[in-house]
């Protein structure tokens, strides 16, 4: 083989299939038919199977691992080089049992091709089906099916329709094309180097035939420029900025914008070291640096592109996402999605969907379990800079990493581009505005006022909204009015005018908070009209009214804190209800009676309003 | 057409990279090799010219004197942060270790020792998948105890080139970003680059090293190469495995796997 043939692009091939369908042995008979071993590799293995009291076992090649000799199976992801007539091949093992998942989509992700095996016995089992979904997944888009231990059902020709059929159903429901499905018998080599004459009736290609038939990977330089920053140097009086073009082109001169600051430069330079001649250009797949006409604000993390065909900028993403981890994925619960060099705290707005792999079919669900895939809504602090991964997939794809590890992985399906500070703004602003905090909170900031007798159910109810939406995300904060008297209202005490005074105190408090972006759910007894009515005025229109209802003897029934039965013993004076006047709300935004309902139906009712109020929708039909 | 090195010289500069920004203090390995000389070559790219952290040997005394008089010069002209680091004797040794084994294993120990001194979190090496069936399995950031164990059973997930790069408190990681390399990778880039290389590869007298090591466990093999050219022809024909003349790795069947597994490179 002549050297220049050597330096044809290599491909790198990732094997996948259910356990003991054959993966190995498929590899290890590829490898010695094409010559591909070392010397000494086979007596080395004879050996090894020997000493097992094992005939000749193909696996040993690349099984180098004690335990996995032992044990008879594939732990980790390895990578072994060949080649055939056509080019150089790296093949990338991964495993078919289950918990080796992770390392079955570290080997898979790194593919330019895949080769699914299937054991004709046993057809596409579960992990062969959940495999193929995760080489969509991972963007792996050429696959090649060996249907494998035909020795085993006789040459069949049925029996290998049959399969075939199959997995062709499957992958293309998938959208997962593919052209070949080989009838092989990998520990005898069949179809595998050599034409089989045991399978007179299959006329497509052998296994290196189909390998040769694969296309390798091209750089994206033809898509719309992303180059994300890995980070900045400053080797002399240069202010370098490095990373990776992850498609498109760049060249000196090229005014460039940063995602999600905004801000533009020109390209003054593309820096390199050894390099005889000054570059100009470079494009997809280069790890470059580059210095700029100006000092703007950038960092690792933005990504800079071309005016036209910018990423959009978000808050709150669709993904589809899969599973790693024995900790399930949670609504509610908070994750780092780390998306090329960018990194921003999310938290799982809603699940979706749970996909099942076996039939493709939705199921809602509230976690999502170690080895699933899902549909989930995230949602970010921060505005991420990404692109659908239907469009640009190294920008549209990501990982999701919990404490110090990655737990998994995602691809962008949906952006939702809602009222988001503008990637177009050139100007920094140093004002936050309110639009800004509802977009990266994902609702409004406002408060809400919950009124009503004491042992009406006020504490109970907003410290149980309080968490319901914190759990969805939401900034909320609960002032509980016995709370609030003790320390910022400490001074007060129960006269009418100390009564207001507390009021007006939690309403001004409450204000700033509502303008920090937080959702404050005020919880008084604030018997009087007159002093709600100045609360109302103080919050303006983002003031909403609860009247949590309960009548009298309801709630000195309930008297959680004894406190009807000290007052009704002459023990507390002015006592709400019992010694001084309750006035309800006549235009309460919203009624609760606790003494109808149950504290899951008022909660419910409270949350379908706080929703409508003050959520997503609110955010969508007007701004604040 | 060399666009196939293109690719590789990037990834490893994307690597190099992203260790310097996610990695405190960090240093890399090196062993003088051709490997190592061509991660120093591809620091030196990735950061404009310079090796912005220490280089460390760890030395046995037992090196050929061809390659120390290479690491003098090297340092020099590159001017590098270099740190010598004598390992602990053979005698200190795991005893139920084969006895050419026992001899790599001292520099597990002198890697070891370093770490315990708590100066580095992150050690880049020069290691490839294809040298041998356990580097094979490697990731490109492969967490370690303090101790250096290697818990080969439940690696981090690793894919579209997000590394693990965040670790508990007194552990660290070992970095490897030549891994997707080969062995004519190496010298197709070392010879397009004009890297400097020690001279023991070259043939002499009908042999040559083609992997360096101790001298005392280290021996060359037989070839007629005498240039980077004739390597790599050599290389393009050749069956025999890279680490051949490396004694330790044939000694017993898991040697090079129970080295590893207690923090070999």
């Amino acid at each position: 083989m002549d050297i220049r043939n050597e330096l044809n692009g290599q491909l790198r091939i990732v094997i996948v299939g259910h356990v003991d369908h054959g993966k190995s042995t498929l590899i290890g008979r590829l490898l010695n038919d094409t010559g591909s071993l070392p010397d000494g590799k086979v007596e080395q293995v004879h050996e090894m199977s020997r000493k097992r009291g094992m005939p000749f076992e193909w696996a040993f090649v690349m099984d180098a691992l004690q335990a996995e000799r032992d044990q008879g199976i594939t732990i980790d992801t390895t990578q072994i080089h060949f080649k055939t007539e056509q080019r150089p091949y790296v093949i990338i093992d991964a495993p078919g049992h289950t918990e080796f998942l992770k390392n079955m989509v570290t080997g898979a992700s790194q593919a330019d091709a895949a080769l699914l095996v299937i054991d004709a016995a046993e057809g596409a089992l579960e992990q062969s089906r959940r495999h193929a979904f995760l080489l969509h997944l991972l963007g792996v888009r050429q696959v090649a099916v060996a249907v494998n231990k035909m020795d085993r059902v006789d040459f069949d020709q049925y029996r290998f329709e049959a399969v075939s059929q199959e997995i062709r159903a499957y992958l293309a429901e998938l959208g997962l094309h593919t052209s070949t499905v080989i009838p092989i018998a990998a520990r005898h080599g069949d179809n595998i180097v050599s034409r089989s004459d045991k399978a007179p009736w299959y006329e497509g290609p052998t296994v290196v035939e189909a390998l040769d038939a694969f296309r390798p990977q091209q750089a994206p330089t033809e898509l719309p420029l992303r180059f994300p920053l890995q980070d900045v140097y400053k080797p002399d009086d240069r202010r370098i900025l490095a990373g990776r073009i992850e498609s498109g082109r760049l060249r000196v001169g090229d005014t460039l914008r940063f995602s999600p600051t905004g801000a533009t430069a020109t390209v003054v330079s593309i820096e390199g070291w050894n390099h005889s001649q000054p570059i100009v250009a470079a494009q997809a797949g280069q790890s470059i640096g580059i210095t700029l006409d100006k000092r703007i604000f950038a960092e690792r993390g933005h990504v800079a592109h071309h005016e036209e065909g910018a990423p959009h900028v978000t808050h709150r993403l669709g993904v589809r996402a899969f599973w790693l981890t024995s900790e399930p994925l949670a609504v509610g619960k908070t994750y780092t999605l780390k998306i090329t060099t960018g990194e921003h705290r999310v938290t799982v707005e809603s699940i979706t969907a749970v996909i099942d792999i076996e039939d493709l079919s939705s199921t809602p669900a509230k976690a999502v379990h170690r080895n699933e895939v899902a549909e989930v809504v995230l949602r970010s602090r921060s505005p991420i800079a990404v692109d659908l991964a239907s469009a640009l997939s190294r920008t549209g794809r990501g990982v999701l990493i919990d404490g110090h590890d990655v737990v998994g992985g995602c691809i962008v399906v949906e952006v939702d581009e809602g009222p988001t500070a503008s990637a177009n703004t050139t100007e920094v602003s140093h004002a936050v505005t309110a639009d800004e905090r509802n977009a990266a909170n994902g609702h409004k900031g406002g408060v809400l006022w919950l009124t009503g007798l004491s042992g009406a159910g006020k504490s109970t109810l907003a410290m149980a909204l309080e968490r319901a939406l914190f759990d969805r995300g939401w900034q909320v904060f609960v002032l509980d009015g016995d709370n609030v008297r003790n320390g910022l209202n400490a001074g007060l005490g129960f006269s009418a005018e100390d009564r207001a005074e507390n009021i007006r105190r939690v309403a001004e408090t409450a204000k700033l908070f509502a303008d920090a972006g937080v959702l404050v759910i005020a919880s008084l007894i604030s018997p009087l009209q007159a002093d709600r009515a100045r609360a109302r005025a103080i919050g303006g229109e983002r003031f909403h009214e609860v009247y949590v209802a309960a009548d009298l003897a309801t709630c000195e029934s309930r008297d959680p804190k004894g406190l009807y039965r000290r007052a009704r013993a002459g023990e507390i004076p002015d006592f709400t209800g019992v010694s001084a006047p309750y006035e309800a709300p006549e235009s309460a935004e919203l009624t609760i009676d606790t003494g109808t309902v149950t504290p899951v139906e008022a909660l419910g009712e409270l949350l379908d309003y706080v929703d409508g109020a003050f959520g997503r929708n609110a955010l969508k039909r007007g701004r604040v | 057409m060399t666009a196939d090195l293109d690719y590789l010289e990037s990834q490893s500069i994307y690597i190099l990279r992203e260790a310097y920004n996610r990695i405190d203090k960090l240093a890399l390995l090196w062993s003088i090799g051709k490997d190592s000389n061509v991660l120093l070559w591809l620091c030196r790219k990735a950061f404009f010219g310079r090796v912005p952290f220490p280089v460390v040997q760890l030395d046995t005394a037992m090196e050929l004197q061809e390659v120390y008089d290479f690491r003098d010069r090297i340092a020099g002209e590159w001017d590098l942060d270099l740190r010598v680091e004598q390992c602990p004797p053979e005698a200190d040794m795991d005893q139920t270790l084969p006895p050419l084994t026992r001899a790599a294993a001292r520099k597990t120990e002198g890697l070891k020792n370093l770490l315990r001194t708590g100066k580095y979190q992150g050690i880049m090496v020069g290691i490839r998948r294809d040298e041998q069936a356990t580097r094979a399995k490697e990731r490109v950031f492969s967490p370690r105890s303090l101790e250096g164990d290697w818990d080969v059973k439940d690696q981090p997930a690793e894919f579209w080139d997000h590394y693990k790069t965040r670790f508990d408190e007194g552990t660290h990681v070992r970095i490897h970003p030549l891994l997707h390399w080969t062995e004519l990778d190496i010298w197709r880039y070392s010879k397009r680059e004009g890297i400097p290389i020690v001279p023991l590869y070259f043939a002499k007298d009908g042999k040559r090293y083609r992997s360096l090591g101790e001298k005392n466990i280290t021996f060359p093999v037989d070839s007629t190469a005498g240039t980077i050219d004739e390597i790599i022809a050599e290389l393009v024909v050749t069956r025999i495995p890279e680490r051949a003349g490396r004694a330790m790795d044939n000694e017993a069947e898991d040697s090079f796997e129970r080295l590893r597994s207690s923090g070999y490179m």
